[in-house]
């Protein structure tokens, strides 16, 4: 169980259980919404831009475990960053669930985001990890609708 | 052909008891691990595994008998033609059907209610008329009659159920009128479990010269299928769930509606004579069948009724529901499980959910401990919107399962609810 328990760590059950920033943003001037038709999971990220830099994030729908605490802790990774910064820890995080397990973490500005590196031990996974960041990307670009299929 | 004709006799003699461990060693699959643990195979109504007779039979064709069929003098083409046919025959004895060109091989039950779709009800349904489909259809049986209503302006009416699962044929009675041109049900949900009461159904429609098509896409390989005794007009199922390769499948018609149908796909092998003026079409079956078929999968699918056939099909359903009953009874005792689907009759489907763990999150833990059930909304997102939940976590049964596998999804459920916890 020790690649499970890598998965579903006691963080990541913790946001899991209590979403951060799970609510309708009111005063958001960006928001797109977030569809995987495989599994149903479904989301929508609210934004509120101000020159150019995430004043305030949220995010609400349904999902599991994995899609919840991710886009849990992205609203928290993004309060504050600049659009660029935002777009440069998508990719980084992108990068890290698409890796192969057995090798190092690539220097990165992920913090405590890495907890989601378990998740490449489990493919079929990864896009439960970045749906919140694909929509989020979507929010930022002013899409309205993504859908990981 | 010697080794088949060895191991069909080997499971011959009828057994006092289901003897599921010699059963388990007809099915190459299942001798593996996952994750270091025995694979434990719940996942049967999404596809069942194939016996290593069904296996042969494929291969000895591939290397003593492919041709293309129906068009050739040559040896081959003779030897893979009467396989294909001799398949078709075992597919009438199996559902008896009147004649065998009742039963035109399709690549599945979705292939099969599709060609109803456009053979039957392009032609015959037009704008005003209705058609009855169930709460608890698979997408199948839904998406099809939807965008047959779209293109003619008919209207899609649904029989509704009742929180066990159970369609309230009192709503169905109120819904069936003149306007009624089709009712499509499915004969086992494969969401729920639901075992529906089909020849009734079918009954009912016919008072209003209704023509009834049967989903037995989960009930082929789970109750014997008399299409006769049900008096259904067309029956659909896959060859995949049933124990045969993926590709192969059959809908059953009654002759004459067959006969005044539309043609499905247009080509090779489904015609009398073509000019550029006008092409005649061929007698059944072949005037369903264009292009070159899935001839090995459906000579598989041959194979696999023999196979049922040889290991007794009432004492396999005897045992699947004494799976089930086991099943319902062990994760019924597990606090915050709750069993979606609880109709009386019932055959091989388990949906579940646990109270705060999304399906996925339970698929992936079952995974992790060798266990294969499906997560999800079994394209069933209808049923999953009455009972309002997302998706169910569901393990369906096959006569190849055993009591210490169910053991293992209900220890390991148990897991994930003390991870989750």
């Amino acid at each position: 169980m020790s690649e499970l328990s890598e998965l579903y760590q006691q963080v990541i059950l913790d946001h899991n259980k209590k979403p951060r920033n799970f609510r309708k943003l009111e005063g958001a001037n960006h928001s797109a919404e977030g569809y995987n038709p495989l599994c149903g999971d479904h989301l929508t990220v609210y934004l509120q831009l101000e020159d150019d830099a995430v004043k305030d994030v949220s995010f609400e729908g349904s999902g599991c475990a994995i899609s919840k605490a991710a886009a849990s802790m992205m609203t928290q990774a993004v309060k504050g960053k600049t659009k660029p910064e935002v777009e440069q820890l998508f990719q980084e995080f992108h990068t890290m669930v698409m890796g192969d397990p057995e090798e190092e973490l690539a220097p990165n500005q992920l913090g405590n985001l890495t907890i989601f590196a378990g998740v490449r031990e489990f493919p079929v996974r990864v896009k439960c990890a970045t749906l919140s960041w694909h929509t989020m990307h979507a929010a930022l670009n002013n899409q309205e609708l993504v859908s990981t299929e | 052909m010697a080794t088949i004709e060895k191991s069909l006799t080997q499971v011959k003699e009828p057994a006092a008891t289901w003897d599921v461990e010699r059963i388990r060693a007809d099915f190459p699959v299942l001798r593996q691990t996952v994750n270091g643990k025995p694979l434990v195979y719940l996942d049967n109504a999404a596809s069942s595994q194939v016996p290593q007779v069904v296996i042969e039979r494929g291969s000895m064709y591939l290397e003593q008998e492919h041709s293309n069929i129906h068009r050739g003098v040559h040896y081959l083409s003779q030897k893979a033609t009467t396989a294909y046919e001799g398949a078709r025959e075992t597919v009438k004895r199996f559902i008896n059907a009147r004649e065998s060109k009742e039963c035109i091989f399709v690549r599945g039950a979705t292939e099969g209610i599709n060609l109803v779709m456009n053979g039957y009800g392009r032609k015959f349904i037009g704008a005003g008329d209705e058609i009855i489909i169930s709460a608890m259809e698979h997408h199948a049986n839904i998406v099809p009659w939807q965008m047959l209503c779209e293109e003619k302006g008919a209207r899609l009416r649904v029989i509704p159920m009742n929180d066990a699962g159970e369609l309230l044929l009192d709503e169905y009675d109120a819904l069936l009128n003149e306007r009624t041109k089709l009712v499509a049900v499915t004969h086992v949900s494969n969401a729920l479990g639901t075992i529906n009461p089909v020849k009734d159904i079918i009954e009912r429609a016919h008072k209003y010269g209704v023509p009834v098509v049967i989903d037995g896409a989960q009930s082929a390989p789970h109750m014997p299928v008399d299409v006769q005794d049900l008096d259904c007009d067309f029956y659909a199922f896959s060859g995949h769930k049933i124990f045969a390769p993926t590709g192969s499948g059959v809908i059953y018609g009654k002759a004459a509606l067959l006969e005044k149908m539309n043609p499905f796909q247009g080509g090779g092998d489904m015609i009398k004579s073509v000019t550029f003026e006008k092409t005649t079409f061929a007698d059944l079956p072949n005037k369903f069948e264009a292009g070159t078929p899935a001839i090995a999968s459906q000579i598989g699918l041959g194979a696999a009724i023999d196979y049922l056939n040889t290991i007794g099909r009432e004492q396999a359903a005897l045992h699947e529901h004494e799976l089930l009953r086991y099943a319902t009874e062990r994760l019924s005792k597990i606090e915050g499980v709750r069993i979606i689907g609880t109709a009386r009759e019932k055959a091989s489907v388990l949906s579940f959910v646990i109270d705060e763990v999304h399906p996925h999150d339970i698929g992936t833990i079952l995974d992790q401990e060798g266990i294969a059930i499906r997560a999800g909304h079994h394209c069933a997102q209808p049923v999953m919107q009455r009972f309002n939940i997302p998706a169910t976590a569901r393990a369906s049964f096959a006569f190849y399962n055993t009591k210490e596998e169910v053991d293992a999804l209900a220890n390991t459920i148990e897991k994930v609810i003390e991870i989750f916890s």
